[in-house]
């Protein structure tokens, strides 16, 4: 057997958590673009649309993340596309986040008042210029701070990629601990990393849900 | 190329694993709205050392992810002596977890109680009990229901982890299944729409359990 001092221990689980930013970021990243498609789509006064949308978010806020991982991992692999566990979970996290985004910037649109939308089109303003000129502008300052606080959301969510065998923050910790057998330590340890990844950016989001309420 | 009629012997297997997801969602709906209640109380009117606790406490469960800690109680805890079943340690990392959510749902509700209302309380004569539970945590279970909805359906959504460390719940129900059969897809995307049925199904259960606790009060 391999002995492991702490610091082995600890630079192990620091490589991996890596992954965990990557995976992460991409998931985010992926997620507002495809989110950002899907809110522009519920504006649109496209009846059907606008039901396309709503299921997709239900779909994915009604369902486990563990299955949507699941169903892209074995779904695509039956459809022929030779996928690793890294390109499954970043198209089940991309997936997953879109939806929660575009939940959650519906909700801020619809903060905005009505009036908004129909000065904008007495002024003559066009649906696209509406909502870059317009709604855009003030829907960021409501959103920044719940989007902020969702990205804590992600950040755990990558830790379900472990299991479809990912090498992450956890997959890493598990490992290590089939060698090691120091459950407690090594978990105390991988939670502390998550701890110290998401922890500002939910005191992030709370100051910024203070600053931008005070000032409406 | 897809075939569900694969799955129907196994029936008996995933309405079983159905049931075990069903029985932990409420304990863990139950126990946890406790936990949060009482900490809640406990971080608006508690002194400086019981609120730094709590707040710990809410801030470590809420940044880190729900299959570290159960590993965490699963694995980690029989080292100091422990020893927990997969059953008993996934619902406590489940009362554990929604403890923390909804001790900050509720402690929202509880600070959203406007000062007058409680100074109108004891003006009136109502007992220190009385104006808790009637003025305070009531109107403010009222005001903070829907987002607790939502934090129980994820945590009943969450707990799909706990098939991990051998819980047989429907999740676990589909991973075996698709280890006999090799219908993967087929499995689990019949275990996801069972999830989505109870997801929406406990949603509107507790949307009828809402009309009915508030039934008395106006609506604003």
């Amino acid at each position: 057997m391999i002995e492991f001092t702490n610091w082995d221990l600890l630079r192990n689980l620091l490589l991996a958590a890596r992954w965990t930013v990557v995976l992460s970021l991409t998931a985010f990243i992926g997620g507002a673009l495809v989110g950002l498609l899907l809110t522009t789509l519920r504006l649109t006064r496209r009846r059907p649309l606008q039901w396309l949308v709503r299921i997709y978010v239900e779909v994915f806020q009604g369902t486990p993340l563990l299955m949507q991982l699941f169903l892209v991992f074995f779904g695509l692999s039956l459809l022929g596309f030779d996928i690793s566990a890294w390109a499954a979970a970043a198209i089940a996290l991309t997936l997953f986040t879109s939806a929660f985004l575009t939940e959650i910037w519906r909700g801020c649109i619809d903060t905005l008042p009505k009036g908004q939308w129909e000065a904008s089109r007495c002024l003559g303003l066009s649906f696209m210029q509406t909502i870059k000129n317009v709604i855009l502008p003030q829907a960021v300052r409501v959103a920044l701070a719940p989007t902020v606080g969702f990205s804590v959301q992600v950040i755990k969510g990558t830790a379900l990629a472990s299991i479809i065998g990912f090498v992450e923050l956890t997959k890493a910790g598990t490992m290590l601990n089939n060698a090691t057998f120091e459950p407690f330590k090594i978990f105390a340890m991988v939670a502390l990393i998550y701890f110290l990844m998401c922890y500002p950016l939910s005191l992030a989001s709370q100051r910024l849900e203070k600053k931008f309420n005070g000032a409406r | 190329m897809l075939n569900f009629s694969d799955l129907l012997p196994y029936t008996d297997l995933l309405l079983k694993g159905l049931w075990v997801t069903v029985e932990l969602t409420v304990y863990a709906t139950l126990g946890g709205v406790a936990i949060g209640t009482a900490c809640a109380a406990g971080r608006h009117y508690g002194g400086r050392l019981l609120r730094g606790a709590i707040g710990a406490y809410v801030e470590l469960i809420r940044n880190t992810p729900f299959i570290v800690q159960l590993f965490f109680i699963f694995f980690g805890l029989p080292a100091l002596g422990i020893k927990l079943s997969a059953w008993e340690a996934g619902l406590i990392a489940m009362l554990i977890n929604l403890g923390a959510y909804s001790t900050e749902i509720i402690r929202a509700g509880l600070a959203a109680t406007p000062k007058g209302q409680v100074e109108a309380a004891k003006v009136l004569g109502l007992s220190a009990n009385q104006a808790f539970f009637r003025v305070i945590l009531i109107p403010a279970f009222e005001k903070i229901y829907p987002a607790l909805t939502s934090q129980c359906i994820i945590v009943m959504l969450g707990s799909a982890v706990v098939s991990q460390i051998s819980v047989m719940d429907l999740t676990y129900a589909a991973n075996l299944i698709q280890s006999r059969n090799f219908r993967s897809f087929e499995a689990y995307s019949v275990v996801a729409a069972m999830y989505l049925l109870f997801a929406i199904l406990m949603r509107q259960a507790f949307d009828a359990l809402g009309r009915y606790l508030f039934r008395h009060r106006r609506s604003s």
